[in-house]
């Protein structure tokens, strides 16, 4: 068993999705993630230790490569994809609740900005970390946040800007989501956001790469 | 700010770009003073950055002589806004190959946007030649593809419209190691299907745009190719 959680690890570790993926070239040929999730299961390992024991510490390593810049965008993209196609797996435990997630994150860019990269990023590492992620996409406006949180009481919110100009937006979403909700965690992040511009806006936390906002979530649910 | 003005002219910047883009500012007063400043020591084309209409026509009113906008794109509300001030002040445009329904990844798409909004400023009264397109380059490292769709809606707007091209060239390389390289690649390529106002750090490129200018022909006895490379030392 923990052979096969190790192999699993390892292929997420290092992007390696399905046996048919030549991606990394020196795992060729190999089973992937997405095989080695099946098995997993089919030889009676629990869902729990899947998410537990392979997927979130392998993507907590991934985070942490990337913080360090031993790896890049594309890497990381790699290991989520593989992290994904094992993830498919567990999807029938998760939603008969079998399989508890640590919790729910409502991400979104915010309104007047398209950009996604950042977001989808920090989306990928969150659900690595063993959380359920509500991604509202991009140009998100305070009431479509609300309406989510509305949806999802408990859920933890994440806001994404790229540019100067859009980053003034987070200040009235955090504004409107804290008047209803005051008890709720609000994250911020993009290429302009700083410590001071989170603490100035009554933002919770801010992270510079997304292992940090995996780290800060980790904190709060234990 | 002036300091910088002044280095970047030295580093063969023939345009300059003023953003103020800042928390809490008022691009409003902000832009103008900027270009004011500006104006006050260098004779150098500006353009003016900002999402604000109204920011850039304060800043036009205070500009003189000839400036470009950036930028306008396909959606209405923008070509509404933006025309018909760059008309009044004889303002070159940046047009950005996107509209209401975002991004396209299909090369002939942006290029229909490219076409549309030539067609609008050409109504309006503004010169073709004041229009200048901006094919979007998008960042390679969450796309393979993303480089190529610019480079091929490059080469379409350059075949078909024949209109000057610009864009943010080093998106493209966000998420990588070996920036510089990778930007400098780009860049000649882009130059060889028809980029030719590229907006970026004259500092880091420079040295790739007079490599590819001497390759693809452009620079007869290697006049700037050779003065660039003698101003270095």
């Amino acid at each position: 068993m923990k052979d096969f959680l190790q192999k699993l690890a390892l292929c997420v570790e290092n992007g390696k999705i399905n046996k048919s993926s030549p991606y990394p070239p020196n795992m060729r040929d190999q089973d992937g993630a997405d095989e080695l999730a099946k098995r997993a299961l089919e030889e009676g390992v629990k869902p729990d230790e899947i998410l537990e024991n392979a997927l979130i510490p392998a993507m907590a390593k991934v985070g942490n490569k990337f913080s360090r810049k031993e790896i890049y965008v594309p890497q990381m993209l790699m290991a989520a994809k593989a992290m994904s196609s094992a993830m498919v797996h567990l999807k029938p435990f998760f939603q008969s609740g079998e399989t508890k997630r640590k919790g729910k994150f409502i991400i979104g860019t915010v309104s007047g900005d398209l950009h996604d990269i950042g977001k989808n990023l920090v989306a990928m590492m969150i659900e690595g970390g063993g959380w359920e992620v509500i991604d509202l996409g991009v140009d998100v406006g305070a009431e479509k946040f609300l309406k989510a949180l509305d949806e999802n009481p408990n859920a933890i919110i994440g806001l994404s800007a790229l540019l100067t100009t859009t980053m003034e937006n987070m200040k009235n979403i955090v504004t409107v989501i804290k008047e209803k909700y005051s008890s709720s965690k609000i994250l911020v992040g993009g290429a302009p956001v700083t410590t001071e511009y989170c603490k100035k806006i009554g933002a919770d936390f801010y992270s510079p790469d997304p292992q940090g906002a995996v780290n800060y979530l980790k904190q709060l649910a234990s | 700010m002036l300091e910088l003005a002044e280095s970047q002219i030295r580093a063969g910047a023939d345009v300059l770009d003023v953003n103020v883009g800042f928390p809490g500012v008022d691009d409003i007063i902000l832009l103008p003073e900027t270009v004011l400043a500006i104006r006050g020591s260098f004779d150098v084309p500006l353009c003016l950055d900002s999402p604000n209409p109204k920011a850039i026509e304060a800043a036009l009113k205070v500009a003189g002589g000839k400036c470009l906008i950036n930028s306008v794109n396909g959606e209405e509300k923008s070509l509404i806004a933006l025309l018909c001030i760059a008309k009044e002040y004889e303002a070159a445009i940046i047009g950005l190959t996107m509209d209401g329904d975002g991004i396209t990844h299909d090369p002939e798409k942006r290029l229909a946007i490219a076409e549309k909004i030539l067609s609008r400023a050409v109504k309006e009264g503004i010169k073709e030649e004041d229009v200048i397109i901006d094919p979007l380059a998008m960042a390679v490292s969450t796309d393979s593809k993303a480089c190529i769709v610019t480079l091929e809606t490059i080469r379409l707007v350059h075949q078909k419209l024949g209109l000057n091209i610009t864009m943010g060239a080093s998106n493209i390389s966000f998420g990588l190691p070996g920036r510089e390289d990778l930007n400098s690649s780009f860049i000649s390529l882009a130059i060889a299907n028809g980029l030719t106002c590229p907006i970026a750090n004259p500092e880091k490129i420079t040295a790739a745009v007079r490599a590819t200018d001497l390759a693809l022909g452009r620079d007869d006895f290697a006049v700037r190719f050779v003065e660039y490379f003698q101003s270095k030392i």
